[in-house]
């Protein structure tokens, strides 16, 4: 067996010693993992473990108390959220994940916001410039509504789409700013078992077309079935990580979603 | 169909002076043109940003104040003993400075307190307001303070050696502020269904979720304000040369209510909302007046204010819109069955 270097794997996110205290609580006490050039990884832990801290550090919504986030060898610490998305870095929301009250080609609209070249005085003086990047616009909302699979509900108001399409209407929105690397926090919490299959189903288009994806997620056998590895965090730090099947027996693992006795049941 | 209904209210406004003589009526049109295109900039961030500014009559008087001196001339004495003496300048420039001047304070204004946002926002902007009354009150030497500026020129366009055009008459007054009116709001739309006015309904609708699809926040924010402050100081200009005197007054609380009443009545973040609210509260006093005494035409007015809020919470602009989409739906069964087989 001989190792192909094309098969090595790239860096893309890198987390490194990251610590969060908010006053005299410590949310992160080191945390540190990579994310690889195409690769998903799923960060997973029971609730309180600090995955929703960790998801806001590494968006740039929090900043950490130590250590720093390095995004294609850039440090994201002094970055502003939207200039952390122009780096080709795009997030998804838990709860409010769509802009409610336009419809879903506005909502993708708005995402293609960095996409567009016209200026201001494109705009005011209405140059031909300003009607070629709106029409480059709408051709591409069209496109990524295909992708995700709402296309058809393109003219309706988003915040009377089913909450499955929701969420995929708020990765159309992430994907609309040209990622190169998605963060999505819970994607599948609170939908059904059909909404959920979709979701993984998009997933894996995604990683087929070589995204790279950071999943934090609660449900473990969607992690488990999309996954490359996982991180598993408990009480701020990270008790394991590795491939789905490595952590599927891991029982420091299982020590802390089901407990003492339930980890020393798996042990025998 | 939005269009043409935009063409034909353009050429019945277009043509109201041809038949309207009543000095006192045509008089109406015009205050109530000037304070329309006031509700309309005050409709930019209101209703696309959702920020609300409770001292917008300080761009509105800042506009007037600066238009009226800059055609007047002055000579005031700075701390320190520097004297500052301006001639009258032709009155366009009055106007267009009178604008840029307007546009600057809405930047300061807008990088100062869009830190901080809401409740805190409209105190902010109540205080500028205040400060800037105060200002005009009290710089007697600058502004005449209470005795107010009095025998403003009317505005005149033209260039020396080519010809000039006064606006003394009530007629060339209605059509110059028709035509700001027109430009303002085409300046608006055009603005408002871009990129630009994505961003805006964007921040306002839910600002994370903005910021995350790489919108940054201040600048457009910032930019609401400076365009929403220009126009407003373009109407205050207006306004200055029209009446051809103003005094601190100018700065009163119940202008900046009027232009909220006009765009939260009318429909905000709509395009036609404030001229639809505009007209109807601008003329309120004026039809009441043939058969009610001043104290129950104020009393209508709040009366009539309280049914539309009631009955219509969005406004007039949309609750029509609503009713047209509602009536095409009827007679159109087409998008109704094909909703019909998406449903599961």
């Amino acid at each position: 067996m001989s190792i192909m270097p094309a098969n090595t794997p790239q860096p893309v996110l890198s987390v490194e010693h990251i610590a969060v205290h908010f006053g005299g609580l410590i949310a992160i006490t080191d945390m540190s993992f990579v994310v690889n050039q195409g690769e998903i990884v799923s960060l997973i832990g029971p609730n309180g473990a600090g995955k929703t801290t960790a998801f806001n550090v590494i968006t740039g919504f929090l900043r950490p108390t130590k250590g720093e986030v390095r995004y294609k060898n850039t440090s994201l610490s002094n970055l502003k959220p939207h200039e952390v998305t122009s780096l080709g870095l795009a997030r998804t929301f838990q709860r409010t994940s769509v802009f409610q009250s336009v419809t879903v080609f506005e909502n993708v609209m708005i995402g293609l916001h960095r996409r567009s070249r016209s200026t201001l005085l494109d705009t005011l003086l209405a140059l031909p410039r300003e009607g070629r990047a709106e029409a480059e616009l709408r051709n591409l909302a069209h496109e990524l509504l295909e992708i995700v699979g709402i296309a058809r509900r393109a003219d309706e108001l988003a915040g009377s789409l089913s909450y499955g399409d929701q969420r995929l209407l708020g990765v159309a929105l992430a994907l609309a700013t040209d990622p190169s690397m998605l963060l999505l926090d819970e994607p599948v919490s609170g939908m059904n078992a059909t909404e959920t299959a979709r979701f993984m189903e998009l997933l894996n288009r995604l990683h087929g077309r070589g995204m790279s994806i950071l999943l934090v997620e609660h449900d473990v056998p969607m992690v488990m079935g999309v996954s490359d590895r996982i991180v598993v965090l408990n009480y701020g730090r990270i008790i394991a990580e590795g491939p789905p099947a490595a952590i599927r027996g891991n029982p420091e693992v299982i020590r802390a979603y089901l407990g003492e006795g339930a980890s020393r049941h798996a042990a025998h | 169909m939005n269009r043409l209904i935009r063409y034909v209210a353009l050429a019945a406004f277009a043509s109201v002076p041809l038949w309207l003589h009543d000095p006192y009526l045509l008089n109406a049109f015009i205050t109530t043109g000037i304070l329309i295109i006031a509700a309309m900039s005050l409709n930019l961030l209101l209703g696309y940003t959702g920020q609300l500014s409770l001292g917008h009559v300080a761009f509105f008087g800042i506009g007037a104040y600066t238009s009226a001196l800059v055609s007047l001339g002055f000579d005031v004495e700075l701390i320190g003993g520097i004297r500052v003496v301006h001639e009258p300048w032709p009155v366009w420039t009055g106007f267009v400075i009178g604008t840029l001047v307007a546009a600057l304070c809405g930047y300061a204004v807008g990088k100062l307190s869009f830190k901080v946002r809401g409740a805190y926002f409209v105190i902010v902007t109540i205080s500028f307001a205040e400060v800037v009354r105060l200002i005009a009150l009290n710089w007697v030497e600058l502004t005449q303070g209470p005795l107010a500026l009095t025998s403003i020129p009317p505005m005149t366009l033209g260039l020396p050696g080519v010809g000039y055009l006064d606006f003394y008459s009530k007629q060339s007054n209605y059509y110059l502020v028709l035509a700001v009116l027109v430009v303002s709001y085409i300046v608006i739309q055009r603005l408002v269904c871009s990129r630009v006015g994505r961003a805006m309904i964007a921040l306002k609708e839910n600002e994370s979720l903005a910021v995350s699809v790489g919108i940054d926040v201040t600048r457009y924010l910032v930019l609401a304000a400076v365009f929403s402050a220009g126009i407003a100081g373009a109407a205050g200009s207006l306004y200055a040369h029209y009446l051809k005197i103003i005094d601190p007054d100018v700065f009163a609380f119940l202008y900046t209510v009027t232009m909220v009443i006009m765009v939260i009545s009318g429909g905000k973040g709509t395009l036609a909302g404030p001229i639809v609210g505009g007209l109807i509260f601008g003329f309120i006093p004026v039809a009441a007046r043939s058969f009610a005494t001043p104290e129950i035409q104020w009393i209508l007015y709040g009366l009539l204010m309280i049914i539309i809020v009631f009955v219509l919470p969005k406004g007039i602009v949309p609750a029509i819109e609503k009713w047209f989409a509602a009536s095409g739906a009827r007679a159109d069964p087409e998008p109704l069955q094909a909703k019909m087989h998406d449903a599961p």
